[in-house]
């Protein structure tokens, strides 16, 4: 076996567009790995653990390095490959009519360009990122900060330095928005309507949108804020800008809030400028005491799927139901003695926060790599203990890999490993569309799920699958399309992931071998 | 404010991954894709004060006095003098030489060889030996030209009993100087120190300069700006191609020549010498450029380059707001054509103080007006525009008294601002002789090469800091 590294020099190329050469190039014959990388400390460092690289090398993060390991002879091919592939014009340069002079390179040359520019989306690693939105916001543009690693001490400066000139900063870690109908980043296509959304949750974002949208709402805007807004430092001030701007917009008529707890200052001025907002606002604190939260015009809501129902029925003008959960009981097989635990393989964060919070009610101690309580965190994350819910979006799981949202390699590797486990009842899955997302996720877990079934079978037991698809109709992957190839394989699919997770409670409970053990 | 953008079309700056410019495009929203890369050479922390210095008042504000500055400057060829004693602060047994400053020992072949050349000249040494050891015994002060207001192409060599042109700028008073251009070939500018150079150099200070400084004399004056606006109607970018400049001027000079009281021989071979050499005007180009920047510098808070310059090792930059420091690097290699029989391993590193004229928004900056200049990188007219038009990204603004024909009249792009430099990666543009990495072989080549970034991303880092001082 041997290896080979290139260097190009001043070449930069995004991650995801080098994790896709990457795949590509270790498809090749007689490669075994490879990786394309801007030459980054912590990058080379990524390579000399995966053994890609052993010998140091001379290179910065401008400098293009690509290593590879496999047969000595394919490897100058494979070399070579990936040199003409990173060598053709980029796809994504669009609109630029080459003649009238070279492409932008920085966001005040983009601005010559795109004159009307009104928001910047950043998603430059995080060490560049605040820079960008700086300079952004000194350009009078809005941002959407996608980027994660930013400091939090960053963070409280560019909502400061925006909020004084009325411009909102969505993020850093934002990972979805719709604004004016725009799908931006990880986003379904969702209908257009009168219900606002505020979120620091991007699948929380996606989860209401999609149930607004799935029953028969529609949205004005959905505003992500990141998931560090509401800390105590940040102290909200992109969702107070969001939710002052929701309630001035004339299309807005419900607003939905969303977010883990908040601390109780920020929770306090939250609710004190939803009471003043002037309309119905519909607030979800994942986990957080719906009492304290309960005022004149604002509607708690336990769960993802309550807001979305709630702000629908409050949009077309009706009181506010409570939600039966009916658990079709034709997929609760029997199974195994044995077979007792709850395994939940998520790759939206917030959807597997909100199942330990709702399994936790039901069945007692949630392991987790991002546990509700600190003493449930797994010791290995790579293995489940007992009832298990995972985020395989998890930093743990993701470094030098794509999110699990594009990537479905390493759930389904998991899949397989709990099928396997003779104490695995349930697998918990969500399975996450809209644009940044896999374009075909059906595809990618149907053989991933019979081969976990059948593995289960020969052993005699029955493994039970259960999930939901967080999508719309409208999105490029459609909704019915998957769903429909999931079920063809025996998932029990529910509209929302509260509801798939309290099916999954039901398999182990009626088996009476759940329950606080 | 936020909901303002919720009545306006989306329009998106995309900087990051491509991927996410598809759901804007394909749902009817406005998206253009920046070509990023990690500014200011990967350094997050330069990128970081970078940032800061991004569409801030008070550097708009300065670069708008200092571009102003420039703007306004009227050049004018007022005479010719002698160095040592027209050059502020010039020392007596001083030698200026080309690019940031430099030790001897340091110093490139060409330049060396020059500056022996230049102790013969004046008399100090009778033989090379005795010229190399007083050059590095440190009996003679070696100076930048730019120190004393004046700029020399490639060795950049002017000792004090050279002539030199003086150039004035009406506008606000200050003066550059710069030296002659002796011709091609062998010459102590490519460090050529022979009988035949020193020679030649004599009759230069002897004859040629009492009769351009007469002629001058009943000119009255030379107004440079106009005559370079016109040669770059004419296909020239008065920095490496100076055909049409240096026959606009003799235009002039013929027969203000005849009016003097110089001898008629010594006429016929002053007008034989300038007729004979198409770059007889650079050295004039250079003195326009010099004084034309000086006029802007020194403005607080200005991240405008004044200058440009290479020794043959270093190439360094000097910008309005951070005083006389030069924020240097090692000198690139320029990539261009060789005369027959060299080749890119013959190449002194960049060379001279001559791309103030880049500085000042013309040479590569003007390539747009010279397309036979692209000849020299295998290039096409087309290059040439798009050479011109991308430096259009990294300046702040255009001088319209140099306008490009080429590109309907617009004003060529001047005054090089640091931040955008650092920001998008460009490097300006520079065209440029190539000379021989030993003493006295000359020219042997002509190109193009580019200002390294490590000079702008100081610049920046040291901006900013006098601004914070400043505070």
């Amino acid at each position: 076996m041997a290896r080979a590294t290139k260097i190009i020099r001043n070449f930069y190329r995004d991650s995801v567009s080098l994790m896709q050469l990457s795949s590509t190039i270790a498809k090749l014959p007689g490669v075994e790995q490879a990786s394309a990388v801007m030459a980054s400390i912590n990058n080379i460092s990524l390579l000399q653990e995966a053994g890609l690289l052993t010998e140091p090398v001379e290179a910065s993060a401008n400098d293009l390095l690509i290593a590879l390991q496999g047969e000595a002879d394919a490897l100058e091919a494979a070399l070579a490959a990936a040199e003409s592939a990173l060598k053709q014009p980029s796809a994504s340069s669009t609109g630029n009519d080459k003649s009238r002079g070279i492409s932008p390179r920085s966001i005040e040359m983009g601005l010559a360009n795109l004159v009307g520019a009104n928001l910047a989306l950043i998603s430059t690693p995080g060490e560049y990122a605040a820079s960008e939105a700086f300079k952004a916001l000194r350009l009078g543009l809005n941002v959407m900060l996608f980027s994660d690693n930013v400091e939090l001490k960053d963070e409280i400066a560019l909502k400061r330095f925006a909020q004084d000139r009325d411009l909102i900063v969505m993020g850093p870690d934002c990972g979805t928005a719709i604004i004016n109908g725009i799908p931006l980043a990880f986003a379904n296509v969702v209908r257009r309507g009168t219900i606002g959304v505020v979120g620091a949750s991007g699948t929380g974002l996606q989860q209401v949108t999609c149930l607004i949208d799935r029953w028969g709402g529609g949205i004005s805007q959905a505003i992500g804020t990141g998931g560090h807004d509401l800390h105590r430092d940040v102290g909200g001030i992109s969702m107070l800008q969001g939710l002052k701007a929701l309630a001035a917009d004339p299309s807005t008529s419900v607003i939905v809030l969303i977010s883990k707890p908040p601390s109780p200052e920020v929770a306090g001025k939250v609710l004190e400028a939803a009471r003043g907002a002037g309309k119905a606002v519909v607030v979800n604190f994942l986990g957080a005491d719906p009492d304290r939260v309960r005022r004149e015009n604002i509607y708690p809501a336990v769960t993802l799927e309550d807001a979305s129902a709630v702000a629908v029925a409050l949009a077309g003008g009706r009181t506010p139901e409570a939600r039966k959960t009916s658990v079709p009981s034709s997929s609760i097989t029997p199974r195994a003695s044995g077979q007792r635990y709850v395994r939940g393989l998520y790759s939206g964060g917030t959807f597997c926060y909100e199942a330990s919070l709702l399994l936790k009610k039901e069945l007692g101690q949630i392991n987790s790599n991002t546990p509700v309580e600190p003493g449930d965190r797994l010791s290995d994350v790579w293995t489940s203990q007992k009832h298990t819910v995972i985020d395989l979006g998890d930093d743990l799981f993701t470094r030098g890999r794509p999110h699990p949202m594009i990537d479905h390699r390493l759930r389904n590797e998991r899949l397989i490993k709990e099928a396997g486990d003779p104490e695995a009842a349930v697998i918990l899955l969500d399975v996450v569309l809209g644009y940044g997302s896999h374009p075909d996720p059906a595809a990618e877990l149907v053989p991933a799920i019979q081969k976990a079934r059948d593995l289960a079978a020969k052993a005699g037991r029955h493994l039970a699958i259960v999930g939901f698809v967080c999508g719309t109709a409208a999105d490029p992957q459609n909704l019915s399309r998957q769903e429909t190839a999931l079920r063809e394989v025996g998932v029990t699919l529910a509209e929302s992931n509260a509801q798939a997770v309290r099916m999954a409670a039901s398999v182990v409970l009626e088996a009476g071998i759940g329950g606080r053990l | 404010m936020t909901q303002a953008l919720f009545q306006e079309k989306l329009q998106v700056l995309n900087i990051g991954l491509s991927s996410f410019v598809d759901s804007i495009t394909r749902t009817g929203g406005s998206v253009l894709q920046i070509e990023w890369a990690p500014p200011a050479e990967g350094q997050p922390e330069v990128g970081r004060t970078l940032a800061q210095l991004v569409n801030l008042l008070s550097v708009e504000t300065a670069n708008q006095t200092a571009f102003d500055a420039y703007q306004s400057a009227q050049p004018v060829l007022s005479g010719v003098g002698i160095a040592g004693k027209a050059l502020p602060n010039m020392g007596e047994r001083m030698i200026l030489h080309g690019g940031p400053p430099i030790h001897w020992k340091n110093m490139c072949g060409p330049m060396k060889g020059a500056i022996i050349g230049a102790i013969l000249y004046e008399g100090w040494a009778e033989n090379l030996a005795e010229a190399e050891a007083m050059a590095s015994s440190g009996d003679v002060a070696f100076e930048p030209c730019h120190h004393h207001n004046a700029v020399g192409p490639m060795a950049g060599i002017i000792s004090p009993s050279m002539p030199v042109w003086m150039v004035t700028n009406t506008t606000d008073g200050n003066q550059a100087f710069c030296n002659f251009n002796e011709g091609l070939g062998k010459a102590l500018r490519f460090g050529a120190n022979g009988p035949d150079v020193i020679t030649r150099l004599k009759w230069m200070g002897q004859i040629l300069a009492p009769a351009l400084q007469a002629g001058v004399e009943v000119l009255g004056g030379v107004d440079l700006k106009p005559m370079m606006a016109q040669a770059l109607h004419m296909g020239d970018e008065v920095h490496n191609r100076n055909a049409a400049a240096s026959a606009l001027f003799l235009k002039r000079l013929i027969s203000a020549l005849l009016k003097t009281r110089t001898p008629s021989a010594d006429v016929a071979a002053a007008v034989d010498f300038i007729a004979g050499n198409d770059h007889f005007f650079l050295n004039l180009s250079m003195a326009a450029c010099k004084a034309m920047l000086d006029a802007a510098h020194g403005v607080p808070g200005s991240s405008m380059v004044t200058a440009m310059a290479r020794n043959g090792v270093e190439f360094g930059i000097r910008v309005s707001g951070t005083g006389n420091t030069w924020f240097t690097a090692p000198a690139p290699i320029v990539h261009g054509l060789f005369f027959p029989g060299y080749t890119t391993a013959d190449a002194a590193p960049d060379l001279g103080d001559s791309a103030i004229t880049e500085t000042a928004g013309v040479g590569g900056f003007a390539m747009a007006a010279s397309p036979a200049i692209v000849k020299f990188v295998g290039g096409t007219p087309q290059d040439a525009i798009d050479n011109t038009n991308t430096m259009t990204h990294i300046t702040v603004g255009r001088n319209n008294a140099f306008t490009l024909p080429a590109l309907n009249f617009a004003g060529s792009p001047a005054g090089i601002d640091i931040r955008k430099v650092v920001d998008t990666g460009i490097q300006p543009i520079i065209n440029t002789g190539i000379a021989h990495r030993e003493a006295g072989i000359g020219q042997i080549g002509a190109g193009i090469t580019r200002a390294p970034l490590a000079c702008f991303t100081q610049a920046v880092s040291a901006l900013a800091h006098s601004i914070d001082d400043g505070q």
